[in-house]
């Protein structure tokens, strides 16, 4: 086998090889954005009564709870932005970076200062090499991520809301993350959580015009308050990490379908390649030995004489 | 006036319980309150414990909530916790080794969490 041929045949079974991985990854995925989804749905619920009755206290009642009223002049902004641990996914983590970095510069634009906050090995790896300051971090559950991590998540930014904006503590919470709108489309949002803005959470309630009854309170308005906020802030974590879990893997799937697609349109050029060259092959040993075989033919005949 | 009140038992993760009742019974901060349909509007902190739901087919569905809240309006009424379990679905010798061992360990959120299980399992 010449040598030409020889190095086709070899790239031919180093893509087979990839694509055959590829596939795999595009299958796995797939199988778990259902799964996702499912998650995704059955948590909506929770948040949806919550969103609600949260409303129902910041409309219903005449408190002014810290967590509902804007500070006068915000200083400083926590960010939360949600990325995945493993790449292979196209363009999913660095939509969402890019996502967080136009809303920090945003808000650095407007005076504040802004405390990160990273979910996923990516977003870890682009702040640490570029040698930014990350104020917490967590890696290791992208993939399938429950209510404890979510808890954990959201513990540091509610206390850094809580304490006041002298002490390190921040007057706004933002979080990044890529909403899962179908299997074709994700988009990476980002989305002021608190303070909470009351026209917001009523559309997601659904309705705006629905008008919110008069509660009673147990055991007060405040204690409700200061008793549901950091639920909500947990649910909502909780929702952006499985949307965002959904859309790692619709991203993914699509990823390694085009790389699948991509390796068999390779290898079927590959194939033409090395068809041509044992082609050529062929060709020129038949000339070899034609040619060959006549000069002795010439040779001989010469010699008769 | 309404006879029934639509109830929703949903967990962080996953709905849990949803349907008609007459009486809904549960713990707040400031003690036991009885819901029936027509009640006041109301929202209220909930207590960990045994939360009990009249239905309106005369039985009785017994609930553990861990935490959270009650909320009730236009005869809707939802209770949302972060954990919340049927006293069916407990499994009592498991709530009970997990009792056994949070107190060895000195445990006091999981002791907390073995008790409400069996506590909503004895008033069912």
């Amino acid at each position: 086998m010449g040598a030409q041929l020889r190095v086709y045949k070899r790239r031919i079974r180093s893509v087979t090889a990839t694509k055959k991985i590829t596939k795999a990854m595009e299958m796995i995925a797939a199988s778990r954005i259902v799964k996702a989804q499912r998650q995704v749905a059955a948590s909506t619920p929770y948040a949806t009564e919550l969103t609600r009755a949260v409303t129902a206290v910041a409309t219903g009642s005449t408190t002014k709870h810290p967590l509902t009223t804007e500070a006068e002049a915000p200083a400083r902004a926590a960010v939360l932005l949600i990325t995945s641990d493993r790449g292979l996914a196209g363009g999913y983590s660095s939509n969402a970076i890019k996502a967080a970095e136009r809303l920090s510069e945003r808000l650095r634009g407007e005076g504040k200062e802004v405390d990160t906050y990273i979910v996923g090995r990516k977003g870890v790896a682009y702040y640490g090499f570029r040698e930014r300051k990350v104020s917490d971090s967590w890696t290791g559950f992208t993939d399938s991520p429950t209510y404890a991590d979510a808890k954990q998540v959201a513990a540091p930014l509610i206390e850094a809301i809580q304490t006041e904006t002298a002490e390190g503590g921040a007057d706004e919470l933002h979080i990044v993350f890529t909403e899962f709108v179908s299997m074709m489309t994700q988009t990476p949002v980002d989305d002021r959580m608190l303070p909470l803005s009351l026209e917001k959470a009523q559309e997601e309630t659904g309705g705006k015009d629905q008008i919110l009854p008069l509660f009673d309170f147990e055991p007060s308005a405040e204690d409700v308050l200061d008793a549901l906020l950091p639920r909500y802030v947990e649910s909502r974590i909780y929702n952006a990490l499985l949307q965002s879990a959904a859309s790692e893997h619709a991203a993914r799937r699509r990823a390694m379908k085009s790389a699948t697609d991509n390796a068999g349109e390779l290898i079927k050029s590959l194939s033409r390649l090395a068809n041509a060259a044992r082609q050529a092959e062929i060709t020129q040993e038949i000339s070899e030995i034609v040619g060959g075989s006549s000069a002795l033919a010439d040779a001989t005949a010469g010699s008769d004489e | 006036m309404a006879t029934e009140l639509h109830v929703e038992l949903v967990a962080a993760d996953r709905s849990v319980w949803s349907g008609e009742a007459t009486l809904v019974v549960a713990r707040t901060t400031s003690g036991d309150i009885g819901v029936m349909p027509g009640h006041q509007p109301l929202l209220g902190v909930l207590e960990s414990g045994p939360v009990m739901i009249r239905t309106s087919e005369g039985g009785t569905v017994v609930a553990a909530v861990h935490g959270g809240f009650i909320s009730f309006a236009d005869n809707k009424l939802s209770l949302l916790a972060e954990i919340a379990e049927l006293a069916d679905e407990i499994d009592v010798q498991r709530a009970e080794r997990a009792l056994e061992s949070a107190k060895s360990e000195s445990d006091a959120a999981a002791e907390r969490r073995a008790d409400v299980r069996l506590r909503a399992v004895a008033v069912r």
